[in-house]
């Protein structure tokens, strides 16, 4: 336990030197708070899909950390995030969850903001505030808002990269996951609904695990006993039967200076396709063609298998079931992850059906798969709260030294590590990005905010 | 007046029979008679739970996602409900093994014949859920069943609704059946 202030993090309680990482960042409520600051606001956020608000004046309600947003597109078609709080007392200015409007009124008083942002109503103005109150001052708090191929990113940090810059190489990962199956950019259509739930351990132990625990496989093996996957065939992945009988490297790829990660197959050869929904010949067809037409506008690169991974801090991103799960932060010792699923929109309704019918049977509290996750990670969280187990750091330390650049093929990414098979060189470069974010204070403007003019001045 | 009493009496016959049957239902959940619980369910059952939420007045109809095109938590039928009893059974599947303690309560039966032969049931639930050491979740809602007679003319539960009251689903999994 280390309990002195201020903490160090860099080699500290993050010693990857000695592949080692203390179990108190996962609980410290100090070390929580300060995640809030040094992490959550200046990252960018993932707050949903493009699809999720569709039409002008669309809006869904969204998280960043712990803090409700509106994500809107306005009556312009332009995309907002706004912090779901009213400037005047703080109450949520919107409370359904999804809706379309061109405005939102707080029930509190009445302060009434437009689908801009702006205040553009006040009770009283005149016989109140004697007109002293400038309405231009006092509109929604507004995040940058950045749509990466329909996926939607917030950032409340103006220090804070553009996203693309953000992403750095990740790039090419999420750019595979981004593609639809024929390798093409096109629309993605989120079903509709977001599965919601409590979960009761800190929010890094979904992001680590979501970055690179291939290690964690024999957990799920109850699962392999039983049929999920859509082919029919027992296993939970569809890809099994494909992945199984190519000769392949299964990497952990880990973007190195932002931390992001992504976990994947590249086979050793061209292969063709292999039959996977063989009793129904809508789905088979669609995918048949994708593969044809993913081989030929990639080539090489088409070798490529993405599974998923994690963009720093907080969503994660599974191919194949082709969700986004977040991980928000509830106090240190609960988790809210939301999770949507996708489709490509212009695919047949017959294959939309089997991808939807797979994938909560799949992932979410009622998926065969993260059910068990689930479990590992509330076990843990127990586990790095003891008195005496805080005395002694989690290992970390699997494959360490043995990651590779520029391997095994060199457009795989110029500051990215790979390394083969079981390996915590993800997890690695996560906490490393982690740490460095929790040892740079916050600017002091952010650390006592002025609370009038006055105090501002001195 | 003796019409009438008649089919009150017949009504009385059939909730006493649909509240057996549910007793029955109930005590196989909790005493993990998964497989002998499938055998209450009928071949083509749909057993499906919406996700709940927040919407406006005058939307209260969009309160729940939508079956067969939504995200749910469940939507789905028999051969699915038998793999997660078999996924329970491996004793591999750590959110259940150890396996839970589950209480299954029922209340507000409402029964209502139809014509083409099968039975409406409208309950309340309570699940109690209890594992590990302190570990407690309730689950509770409204379920709406549609029942019919096999051959032999033994009650089978044809279709599900499980309306869960919670938009954010306060358990952490949902490895209980309802
Ligand atoms: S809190 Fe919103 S108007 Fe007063
Ligand atoms: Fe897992």
């Amino acid at each position: 336990m280390r309990i002195e202030s201020p903490r160090r993090y860099t080699g500290d309680l993050v010693n990857l030197g000695q592949g080692l990482i203390s179990r108190d960042i996962f609980t410290a409520p100090d070390i929580y708070d300060d995640e809030l600051e040094r992490v959550f606001a200046r990252s960018w956020l993932f707050v949903g899909h493009e699809s999720q608000v569709p039409n002008n004046e669309d809006y869904i309600l969204s998280r960043t950390g712990e803090e409700s947003v509106i994500f809107n597109r306005d009556r312009n078609g332009k995309l907002h995030v706004f912090l779901n709080n009213c400037r005047h007392r703080g109450m949520r200015v919107c409370r359904y969850d999804k809706g379309n409007s061109r405005k939102f009124m707080c029930p509190f008083h009445a302060w009434t903001y437009s689908d801009q942002g702006e205040l553009i109503a006040v009770p009283k103005l005149d016989t109140g505030y004697h007109n002293e109150l400038d309405r231009s001052k006092w509109g929604l708090i507004e995040a940058r808002v950045y749509s990466y191929r329909g996926y939607v990113f917030a950032c409340w940090d103006a220090e804070t990269p553009d996203f693309e810059t953000y992403l750095g190489d990740l790039r090419f990962y999420f750019d595979d996951y981004c593609e639809l199956p024929d390798g093409s950019y096109g629309e993605w259509e989120a079903f509709g609904g977001i599965l919601k739930w409590q979960m009761p351990c800190n929010w890094k132990f979904g992001a680590e695990n979501f970055a690179g625990d291939f290690y964690h496989n024999p957990s799920h093996a109850s699962v392999d006993q039983v049929i999920l996957s859509p082919a029919g065939t027992k296993g939970r992945h569809t890809y099994d039967g494909v992945t199984k009988q190519r000769d392949a490297w299964k990497l952990n790829i880990a973007v190195t200076p932002q931390g992001h990660t992504s976990r994947g197959q590249l086979f050793k050869d061209d292969y063709d396709y292999m039959p996977t929904y063989r009793e129904m010949a809508v789905v088979e067809n669609y995918f048949r063609d994708c593969y044809a037409k993913r081989q030929a506008k990639l080539g090489e690169k088409a070798r490529w298998f993405g599974h998923g991974g994690t963009i720093f801090p907080n969503v994660s991103y599974s191919n194949g079931v082709q969700s986004m799960g977040t991980w928000h932060p509830s106090g240190p010792h609960q988790t809210e992850t939301w999770r949507i699923f996708l489709a490509p929109k212009a695919a047949p309704d017959e294959v939309k059906a089997v991808l939807r019918h797979y994938v909560i049977r799949y992932q979410g509290p009622a998926g065969l798969t993260e059910q068990d996750d689930m479990e590992n990670w509330g076990s843990s969280h127990q586990g790095a709260r003891g008195t005496i187990a805080r005395r002694h750091d989690f290992h970390y330390g699997m494959g360490q030294g043995h990651e590779q650049e520029g391997w095994p093929a060199d457009w795989l990414g110029g500051e990215v590590h790979a390394t083969e098979d079981v390996s915590e060189q993800n997890q690695r470069a996560y906490f490393t990005r982690w740490a460095a974010d929790m040892d740079r204070p916050p600017t002091a403007d952010r650390i006592h905010p002025p609370t009038n003019a006055a105090e501002a001045a001195e | 007046m003796q019409a009438d009493r008649e089919q009150l009496l017949d009504q009385l016959l059939l909730g006493y029979e649909v509240e057996q049957f549910y007793g029955r239902e109930a005590e196989l959940l909790d005493s993990r008679q998964f497989d002998a619980w499938l055998d209450l369910l009928a071949d083509d059952i749909r057993y499906w739970m919406p996700l709940a939420t927040n919407q406006e007045a005058g939307n209260w109809d969009r309160e729940h996602s939508r079956e067969g095109q939504d995200l749910n938590w469940f939507d789905e039928g028999k051969f699915e409900l038998e793999q997660r009893v078999k996924q329970i059974q491996t004793g591999l599947h750590w959110a259940e093994e150890p396996v839970s303690r589950t209480t299954h309560m029922f209340s507000n039966l409402q029964v209502e014949p139809r014509d083409d032969g099968h039975i409406e049931a409208a309950t309340r639930f309570l699940v109690y859920r209890n594992r590990t050491n302190v570990e407690t979740d309730f689950y509770v809602g409204k379920r709406r069943d549609h029942l019919r007679r096999d051959q032999g003319g033994a009650l089978k539960i044809s279709r599900r609704e499980i309306l869960l009251d919670q938009h954010v689903l306060l358990a952490k999994n949902l490895t209980t059946f309802f």
